[in-house]
């Protein structure tokens, strides 16, 4: 049985990965993921509906998870659908996170009105609009480095707020009831609508009530058309497939062009008729028009919903997430190995480190093809390409040593970075369109990559290094081999580390050279690369010159965390120079807090004397 | 003697010294960082690194004291350090020709820093629309140009640079400047490093006042002086009052401004028509560039740019060059020994700013590159190598050997027998 279990956990955990796949529906009655997979063009790219619904959820609230009045929780794609089809509704439910007190005192709440304390309802915020509106002015006046806590609080729900509006003004004017009536009368309406208005134009007799219901339509039009960025509306067929898609067009846009054509979009009328079937709850119906609407889809739009299919099935896997738990586990079964068992959970632990692997590297490779790009394009890829370059070292070093420690080393970082990369997706859609500057295939593919492989290479040595001053403080199972191995494991990966950061830090010069015109500015995210391959180089020299010996070199790689938080977080938080790219300050609090438990750890090695068994405890 | 000079040797060789240089490095570029939330990119750069010490002023007076080594004492102290190592301590041998590869690269990289520090002009060439340019403006410097436009063919130009105007000296406590293409003297009566123009009804009372001109743009306007700015997106814009003084008195004062709004002031003397204006300085070429078209593109239904670009002729009769470019992001023109970046762009007032640098030293980081490349790894396959061959050979053993450490370029010096402990 305990020979067996490496194995059976190896094959639970497959299981378990594989069953994502799977097709299967939330609800019996209604094909919402049919629904979520439809395409739409939002932020420059199209997307699924699905992508459209859980980004905006974790913008508004920090979830996907919607729970309904009656306690029911809503999949992403239904509240979406609520949101679009029956405003009034999604308007009670409670989707807006609000947690600044001073915020909630605009509109008289207090956390105990809020979901769980501090999830609130557009209907329940609506009293107090005006004066958020006055507020937010104020504070967008004020410099971004400058904002207090309350002003940013203030900006970010304007945000959301926005961003609902838009979503309600995507499909159809929120007041309308039964807009495919609407539509339907408007067709019926336009022959002697049109004529009305080119007789006036010619200063002939027209009939005034159908000029002036044209006239109603036209403005009733162009306000949908400006309130919302989202383009659902495919281009007519026949028209050449833009490859920027810049031909997709608001539903408000695309009714205004009624005038010129005489005929309502189809695609218009398929999503009225979708509307219609929500209100009245005739599931047969939504499911019919989806996938009517699908099929017509289908035949000029392939390769579109090839990769809208793909990422809304990436989506509900949701890969990164489980393997954070898979690495949770792992770590966890490493750790036991060292008290017990160390061969069956060692192994045990590698395959489980293994499948995570598998799976966040077909979540990269995935979103690698969504998006035609290089794996890491912004802050929230550079954080799950850190963790797999690190998880990548920790699987060759266990293969090569079978200690456990690269096992630990993976769980933890593989855990840790994909945390990071959770909370940094809060900020809405992750797979963004590259600005003009950045946007360069070759020098992502290879400035970006070999630097962030650095990154992963220094925290690895400085976990590693952590491991080491942690066994040898607080447990007896640091023997004498296990040190020495430690030590060859930590030096081996810093030689990798400055390798990689020395070599993609220059690369960054001269992609700098090549688009700025300078190989050097002194930028600060320049001259964090900079202070990162200084510092791997401080290691090397000072351990050639025999200044440091083992538990020395396990403080300097300690530090070498710090460095590399320091480079890859803090210079962003200064919010100058041309590369912040991602500035945000709820996580400076936490990047100190990493600053000084590393510093912990080092003061600990060097007040407390590790002194390395002879032999193994047992 | 001899003697001293080992000790020089050994100082300059030293790992030890490799180690604090290195640290040292990373304070300054740690503090330089925080530094630029004040100070701007441009201000970090002259008072950390282009510099042998940090200095400051103690406080509640000007004296500067140094507080901390520059870039130019820790770069070329590492340089050294790195040169007598290479010189003295390093034995050839092909197990550590990766090293010596990458240690060469870094030479030529921080030659190639200094060099560029030294060397690099940088401008930028503002073109409108179908307008034809032959000479770029710096990003900083201005000059005061005195333009004699007599001849239809051609003009003469006296150009003062800005330095000259900030000077002290001279009976009116500022530069006097006597030229002799010039029928008259240039009296500058007051220079202020950053003003903006301002017409005299709406200078607000507490405005530090400046004397009023007799002349031109001055009758009408005044500057209100500013102070400093070392913003990277803003730049300083000077102003300054001069008299020109001829042979039989004064012709008058005028105002000057940099102000882009403000345009050459013209007056006539002795027959001559001539134009005075305080301009950013200008550098001109043997060719010219036009502006055919620009573009701007953003994403369809968002605010992210997706493209710059500026389609330019370039034309020079005596090179017989007469050709379009297209230059957007990450793809530069590179002529003449300049090299012509997309920089700003306002499409909607339909103009493209250029940015043109010229660095007689822009291939060295290619090639240290290329160097520190091989030489990392050369130097890591070999540590590689001998680490997977010793496993094989070792594998069942659990020594102590740092496999890869061997093979790397120093080893460790010989542990030292039993060190004597600290008494507690």
């Amino acid at each position: 049985m305990k020979r067996a279990l490496p194995l059976l956990v190896l094959a639970l955990a497959i299981l378990w990965l594989a069953n994502t796949l799977r097709d299967h529906r939330a609800d019996k009655q209604l094909d919402l993921e049919g629904f979520g997979r439809l395409p739409i063009l939002a932020n420059g790219r199209i997307k699924p509906l699905d992508t459209v619904a859980r980004s905006s959820l974790l913008q508004l609230q920090g979830r996907q998870r919607v729970q309904s009045g009656s306690g029911a929780t809503l999949a992403p794609t239904a509240w979406l659908a609520t949101v679009f089809f029956d405003p009034a509704r999604a308007d009670r439910m409670r989707t807006f996170e609000v947690v600044h007190p001073e915020v909630l005192t605009l509109f008289n709440l207090r956390p105990e009105d809020g979901d769980s304390g501090k999830r609130f309802s557009f209907v329940q915020l609506s009293g107090g609009f005006p004066e958020l509106m006055r507020q937010s002015q104020l504070a967008q006046q004020t410099d971004t480095a400058a904002r207090s806590a309350f002003q940013r609080a203030v900006i970010q729900l304007h945000l959301n707020l926005n961003l609902y509006h838009e979503l309600k003004h995507t499909l159809a004017p929120p007041d309308s009831a039964d807009f495919l009536g609407e539509l339907l009368n408007f067709q019926q309406n336009l022959p002697a609508g049109v004529a009305a208005v080119r007789a006036r134009q010619q200063n002939e007799p027209y009939d005034e009530a159908a000029f002036n219901a044209m006239l109603a339509l036209g403005t009733r039009f162009d306000t949908l058309s400006t309130a919302s960025t989202l383009r659902p509306i495919p281009p007519p067929s026949g028209s050449a497939n833009d490859s920027s898609h810049a031909d997709w067009r608001t539903t408000g846009a695309a009714l205004l062009g009624t005038f010129e054509t005489g005929l309502v979009d189809h695609n218009v009328l398929a999503y009225a008729g979708l509307a219609q079937a929500w209100r009245g709850q005739k599931h047969a119906q939504f499911n019919e028009i989806v996938r009517l609407y699908r099929d017509q889809l289908q035949t000029q739009f392939a390769p579109e919903l090839r990769k809208t299919d793909t990422e809304a099935r990436f989506n509900a896997a949701a890969p990164f997430y489980r393997s954070m738990l898979l690495y949770v586990l792992a770590f966890v079964l490493a750790i036991f190995s060292w008290l017990k068992w160390p061969d069956v959970l060692g192994r045990t632990a590698f395959w489980l480190i293994l499948c995570a692997f598998i799976a966040t590297s077909a979540g990269i490779a995935t979103r690698m093809w969504l998006e035609g790009r290089p794996p890491v394009t912004n802050l929230y890829s550079s954080a799950l390409f850190v963790g797999w370059g690190a998880v990548l070292l920790c699987l060759v070093l266990e293969a090569l040593y079978k200690n456990a420690i690269g096992s630990v080393a993976a769980g933890l970082i593989g855990f840790s970075t994909l945390l990071i990369a959770h909370h940094l997706s809060l900020g809405g859609d992750t797979l963004e369109m590259m600005r003009a500057v950045l946007d360069s295939n070759f020098w992502l593919a290879t400035h970006v990559i070999i630097i962030t492989i650095g990154y992963s290479a220094t925290f690895l040595a400085g976990f590693l290094a952590l491991i080491y001053i942690l066994r040898g403080c607080f447990t007896r199972s640091l023997d004498r081999p296990t040190a020495a191995a430690l030590s060859r494991m930590v030096y081996g990966i810093v030689c990798f580390a400055t390798l990689f950061s020395l070599v993609g830090t220059v690369l960054g010069g001269i992609w700098a050279d090549q688009s700025w015109g300078r190989f050097w500015g002194w930028d600060p995210k320049e001259n964090g690369a900079l202070i990162i391959v200084i510092w791997n180089a401080i290691i090397l020299h000072a351990r050639w010159g025999g200044l440091v010996r083992q538990r020395g070199l396990m403080c300097l790689a300690v530090f070498g965390n710090i460095v590399t938080a320091w480079s890859w977080f803090g210079t962003n938080m200064l919010g100058v120079g041309l590369h912040s790219y991602g500035f945000m300050d709820a996580a400076f609090w936490w990047l100190s807090a990493f600053v000084i438990s590393q510093l912990a750890a080092i003061a600990l090695a060097l007040l407390r004397p590790i002194s390395p068994q002879k032999t193994a405890h047992q | 003697m001899r003697e001293n000079w080992d000790e020089f040797i050994k100082f300059f060789t030293s790992l030890k010294l490799t180690v604090v240089l290195l640290a040292l490095s990373i304070v300054l570029i740690f503090w330089a960082t925080l530094a630029q939330v004040e100070l701007g990119i441009w201000g970090v750069q002259e008072q950390f690194f282009k510099t042998f010490f940090v200095l400051k002023k103690i406080p509640g007076t000007e004296i500067p004291v140094p507080v901390f080594p520059g870039g130019y004492f820790i770069g070329g102290l590492l340089l050294l350090n790195l040169i007598f190592s290479h010189l003295y301590r390093f034995r050839f041998t092909w197990g550590k020709s990766g090293i010596q590869l990458t240690h060469s690269g870094l030479i030529l990289l921080l030659l190639g820093e200094l060099f560029t520090g030294l060397w690099q002009q940088d401008y930028q060439l503002r073109l409108d629309e179908g307008v034809e340019k032959n000479y770029s403006e710096s990003f900083r410097d201005q000059e005061l140009a005195i333009i004699d436009t007599t001849h239809p063919d051609y003009d003469d130009v006296v150009i003062l640079p800005d330095r000259l105007l900030a000077k002290r000296g001279g009976k009116s406590g500022r530069a006097e400047v006597q030229h002799p293409k010039l029928p008259f003297r240039l009296v500058v009566r007051d220079y202020y490093p950053n003003a903006i123009p301002q017409t005299r009804d709406q200078v607000p009372p507490n405005a530090p006042s400046v004397p009023p001109t007799t002349m031109g743009f001055g009758r009408d306007f005044t500057v209100i002086p500013l102070p400093l700015s070392y913003r990277q997106d803003q730049s300083n814009l000077s102003a300054a009052v001069v008299e020109l003084i001829g042979p039989d008195g004064s012709l008058g004062t005028w105002l000057l401004s940099a102000h882009p709004f403000v345009r050459p002031q013209p007056f006539e003397y002795a027959g001559r028509s001539f134009e005075l204006s305080l301009r950013f300085a200008r550098n001109y070429k043997p060719f010219s560039l036009k502006l055919l078209e620009l573009r701007h593109d953003v994403y369809p239904g968002t605010e992210i740019p997706k493209n710059f670009s500026s389609r330019v002729r370039l034309s020079e009769a005596g090179a017989q060059a007469d050709r379009e470019v297209l230059i957007y992001m990450n793809n530069p023109l590179r002529y003449g020994g300049l090299t012509f970046y997309q920089y700003q762009m306002d499409s909607a007032s339909g103009y493209s700013v250029l940015q043109v640098v010229k660095n007689p030293s822009w291939m060295l980081p290619y090639v240290s590159c290329i160097l520190m490349m091989a030489g990392l790894l050369i130097q890591f396959g070999i540590s590689l190598f001998g680490f997977t061959k010793k496993r094989s050979l070792t594998a069942a053993t659990a020594t102590a050997t740092a496999a890869v450490a061997t093979s790397a370029s120093a080893q460790p010096p010989p542990a030292k027998t039993a060190k004597p402990r600290r008494t507690r």
